[in-house]
């Protein structure tokens, strides 16, 4: 089991998720250099936050024609798993290969605090440790988090229920004092249909110790590592 | 001004025969005096070309030669045990224990930072962050420390001014916001303060640190004739020409708008870059030294590398990457453009150097080489266009004992001091004002714009403790920082306030249970030309070297920031310091939030006598010393009277316990008393803890508002379990410091102040943490 972070130029989280990864939770882990479409047999590979390409343009718009993510596109068609954080969440976007799109804050200015987001469903790879409505406290920090889509997507994504996480208050209310940036629906972070693509604006990364205030996003990785524990039994 | 390249196309020029002849008038227009033209031609033994002249103005410019400040500087304490670097480097640098070492410093970026506010802060926050990793140290937080005017019309601000240090205000937030947050540094503290006198001079004081193990210090000394000069980094363009001559080094007029374009723009995705790259490539062991290009760009880093190995350098400028078509050399020389490196390469290694850079994406372009002799030679196309001894270019620049006068003393009388309340007046409607107040309101609505957990080291972000503390990962230890300084305090009485603020530093770092070790200071003052503003420099500098060496933390660099006026006004005097302090045991931090229903809150004060002597060599007058405190400021807008004395050897002693009851783990929280005073520290513990109260009692010979809001130093409040409270008494008096259970924490949520048997304080905590928590976003929305 190998988790790969790509590292795109402007990446700043590729050593938050490479230490969560590898010193917290002790599993193997490689950054993947943007230029490099080899992905050097990793498992699963997460795309971390930060301003890849300066986020000139449009957050994500440049770095999803890194060579890289051709090989990303490949490696999600083929079933492996692909978690995208904040910056990474916003290139996967911009990858069609999750739906929908980024606007600015509604308060049209970076926020940095930890949010409360509430788990919606358990069946995916990226949720399997938790507990449905378990609500988690994790950090976030971004500009540009106000998730959007077209009514008939996020119907769809209702229907499929890929919806995984949303925003929500500290017990667990849908209101709008707990959405910190406009989301769509409260929308904090989405799958594909096929549950192997994921992405979230809020940092997981950041609440894997106590010392950093939360652990909450633990259950996150640790469901990566049970879905690739599953995978590898079911091929073994 | 015109500037001389302007006027003149690239190539046009052939050695010291220019197409402007320069004369004394034009070396005027340049800030370069008759004296000093002089000297320099005693330099050159002829005159100089435009380019030269353009080259000694910057150089010899009061940001880069200290001109002013050198002869004061020097009687500060900069050597320590720990200090590995002191000033004179890009950065200072301290041992921290395991081999490695923490490079930090601040800098000013004032006058940009009102010329053109989000501008102005991002580049201050780049220039450095790159003065850092200059040294090899990958940089793990910035500290901002902002003045601004009042954002709240008043008797002294008209609303058309408020407005206006309210954009000026939300441009350096999120100018620093900006450049932090996509650079991938935690921006982590600093403070916040609004005065009248910052109206049209805010003051922008960045702080960065960084970490590097010790035998991969990189240091800015060009050595071995023969090795490749090579530059990095961004293209050279115009902007910033004369950013740091013209901009830092002369007061402002009504024409200075017009010097936007002398503001540097910056681009943190390229020094994001440039960061990574700089470290890869140092880690091959090809580079030799490095420096970066801030203040005066190209000019100054070559003849600084130069000079501080005993080498000359010569570079041709036709190989400088640019930004721009027919820029003369004077312009590139003279080039601000931000995001820039100087380095010198092993010969024959070069190309290891490069690849770095290119897999980075970043121009790199071998300009010149090291040089035997002493020579700064610039070639355009191979002519010669300037040539200049290095060392006197750069380290035998004018020095000036500026005169010095002592104004007038103020002759205040009782009236126009602050007038107490009548005993047993309810002051809860005044607390509340003073929660209010933009110094004292909480600064949540600016620090969520920062990033401030990037790296996952942060411990302790803004507001959490007194200082901010970030872990050093693969150790045990973490690392806290706080920035301090008291402006009206060093108005009043500039030594007394330059040692509060060194004082107030340390003890807030103390207060995170992390021990100070070293100082970084940043001095902003009036114009170096008025002999009053000379006075309150070197009392301040005096200040700083007494509580400096009384409190064991030397100063390891800074900077000196002149010329803080508009239309004549001088700021006050405002030395800035920045106090680092390690804490052994990271998971040993100190936060101010009270933990738990039932504790005892205790105030920890200096003894009045300790050993029989005397702490109080002045006679104090309360009503004297009030009239310089926030709450007098706030409540009656009156500034006057002294600030509190200070007993340096008494903060001592508090550091000294606070540091031994964090690593005991005698206390739950710790927090100092600053601005505003004991309740004001009380209501903070309370705001950020969950749903606890205070209820406090006290019996002074004093009025109740100097017992409440009084501001005098060597104090901090901590709670403690019932049970540890004897353990706590019997520490603290082998520390020699008074200790006093003034109340308890509780759990219904209400702030109880008794005051010689009356109440005089009684609110909800809600209330209060509405006032305290919302008051900076409801001014701001004004606009």
């Amino acid at each position: 089991m190998k988790f790969g972070v790509v590292v795109f130029p402007g990446s700043n989280c590729d050593h938050d998720a490479f230490h969560a990864i590898g010193k917290v939770l002790q599993k193997p882990v490689e950054f993947i250099w943007h230029q490099s479409e080899d992905l050097q047999n990793c498992d699963s590979l997460i795309l971390p936050g930060g301003f890849s390409y300066g986020d000139y343009l449009r957050t994500g718009a440049i770095a999803r024609f890194s060579p890289v993510m051709k090989a990303v596109a490949k490696f999600a068609r083929s079933g492996g798993l692909v978690l995208g954080i904040c910056n990474g969440f916003q290139i996967l976007l911009e990858a069609g290969l999750l739906p929908g799109a980024m606007m600015r804050n509604s308060g049209l200015r970076f926020i940095c605090r930890p949010v409360h987001i509430r788990v919606e469903q358990t069946d995916s790879p990226f949720t399997n440790a938790a507990k449905k409505g378990q609500i988690l406290t994790i950090p976030i920090a971004h500009s540009d988090g106000n998730y959007n889509c077209d009514e008939a997507t996020v119907a769809e994504m209702e229907k499929n229920r890929q919806i995984l996480f949303r925003y929500t208050t500290a017990d667990g209310r849908d209101d709008v004092t707990g959405n910190p940036n406009g989301s769509l629906n409260n929308i904090a972070g989405i799958c594909n249909r096929e549950r192997n693509v994921a992405g979230l604006m809020p940092h997981p990364e950041r609440a894997v110790e106590a010392a950093l205030d939360s652990e909450d996003g633990l259950v996150i990785f640790r469901s990566m590592i049970e879905a690739m524990v599953g995978a590898s039994k079911a091929t073994a | 001004m015109i500037l001389a390249g302007e006027k003149i196309q690239a190539g046009e020029m052939a050695t010291a025969q220019t197409e402007i002849k320069v004369t004394p008038a034009i070396a005027a227009e340049h800030g370069v005096t008759a004296e000093e033209y002089a000297r320099i031609q005693k330099i050159l033994g002829r005159d100089p070309n435009i380019t030269e002249l353009g080259i000694f103005s910057v150089m010899w410019s009061e940001h880069c030669s200290y001109k002013s400040s050198k002869v004061h500087l020097k009687r500060l304490p900069t050597r320590g045990k720990l200090v590995v670097q002191g000033p004179g480097e890009n950065a200072g640098v301290v041992d921290i224990g395991d081999g490695l070492v923490a490079a930090f410093k601040i800098e000013s970026h004032n006058h940009p930072s009102y010329v053109e506010p989000f501008q102005g802060a991002t580049t201050g926050v780049g220039g450095i962050l790159r003065d850092i990793f200059t040294m090899g140290a990958r940089p793990i937080a910035i500290l901002d420390s902002l003045r601004f005017g009042e954002i709240v019309a008043s008797k002294q601000t008209t609303e058309e001014e408020a407005a206006k240090n309210r954009r000026i205000l939300d441009g350096v937030i999120r100018g620093v916001a900006h450049y932090g947050n996509c650079f991938g540094v935690p921006t982590v503290g600093g403070e916040v303060v609004f005065e009248p006198c910052y109206s049209q001079n805010p003051l922008v004081n960045a702080l960065a640190l960084g970490i590097a193990r010790k035998e991969d210090l990189f240091f800015a000394k060009a050595k071995g004739p023969g090795n490749p000069v090579i530059y990095v980094g961004a293209k050279t363009g115009r902007d910033g020409i004369h950013g740091a001559s013209l901009l830092a080094s002369a007061e402002f007029t009504e024409e200075s708008q017009q010097k936007r374009p002398n503001v540097q723009v910056g681009d943190p995705f390229v020094e994001k870059l440039l960061l990574e790259a700089c470290l890869e490539a140092m880690k091959s062991g090809a580079i030799i030294a490095i420096q970066d290009m801030g203040a005066a760009g190209l000019t100054c880093s070559t003849c600084e590398m130069a000079s501080r190995g005993g080498t000359g350098i010569e570079i041709d400028l036709a190989k400088v990457p640019q930004r721009e078509t027919g820029m003369s050399p004077y312009e590139i020389m003279l080039s601000e453009s931000q995001e820039r490196m100087l380095l010198v390469a092993d010969k024959g290694r070069e190309r290891e150097v490069l690849d770095v850079f290119t897999k980075w994406g970043l121009d790199a372009t071998v300009v010149g080489e090291v040089k035997d002799g002493e020579l700064l030679v610039v070639k355009d196309h191979g002519k010669v266009v300037a040539e200049i001894p290095a060392h006197p270019l750069a380290e035998e620049g004018p020095v000036y004992h500026r005169p010095i006068t002592r104004p007038q003393p103020r002759h205040e009388t009782k009236e126009d001091w602050f007038q107490f309340a009548a005993e047993g007046t309810n002051l809860t409607g005044n607390f509340k004002m003073l929660l209010a107040s933009p110094t004292i309101a909480s600064k949540r609505w600016i620090t969520e714009q920062y990033d401030t957990m990037v790296r996952t080291n942060t411990l302790a972000g803004p507001g959490a403790s007194d200082a901010a503390v970030v872990r050093v990962k693969e150790t045990n230890r973490a690392l806290a920082l706080a920035t301090d300084g008291n402006g009206r305090w060093s108005y009043l009485n500039p030594k007394l306030g330059a040692m509060h603020a060194v004082a107030e530093a340390a003890r807030n770092v103390a207060a995170s249970g992390a021990r100070p070790i070293a100082a970084t200071n940043c001095l902003n003052f009036g114009s170096p030309e008025k002999p009053e503003v000379m006075w309150q420099f070197s009392e301040a500098i005096d200040g700083l070297g007494e509580a400096c060496i009384t409190l064991n933390t030397p100063i390891t660099g800074g900077n000196v920031s002149f010329y803080n006026e508009t239309l004549r006004k001088s700021i006050y005097p405002t030395p800035t310091i920045g106090i680092l302090g390690i804490l052994e045991d990271a998971s040993k931090v100190l936060k101010i939030a009270f933990r738990s229903d039932g504790d005892a809150i205790v105030l920890l004060e200096e003894e009045p006598s300790y050993n029989g002597f005397p702490v109080h060599p002045i006679p104090r007058n309360d009503q004297q010393e009030f009239s310089s405190s926030e709450y007098s400021k706030t409540l009656s807008g009156v500034v006057a009277g002294e600030p509190p004395v200070i007993d340096l050897r008494a903060e001592g002693r508090l550091i000294d316990l606070l540091v031994a009851l964090a690593d005991k783990r005698a206390v739950r929280s710790a927090h100092d008393l600053s601005d505003g005073g004991l309740v004001v520290s009380i209501a903070e513990s309370c705001f950020a803890a969950k749903g606890l109260g205070a209820e406090v009692t006290l019996e002074e010979d004093l009025p109740a508002e100097y017992a409440l809001f009084g501001e005098r130093g060597a104090r901090a409040i901590v709670s403690v379990s019932p049970g540890e409270l004897s353990e706590l008494d019997q520490t603290a008096l082998q520390f020699g410091v008074r200790v006093r259970q003034i109340g308890k924490v509780t759990r219904d949520n209400v702030l109880r102040i008794q005051y010689k048997g009356r109440t005089v304080i009684s609110a909800s905590i809600e209330a209060l943490r509405d006032v305290w928590a919302n008051s900076l976003e409801r001014a701001l929305k004004l606009s």
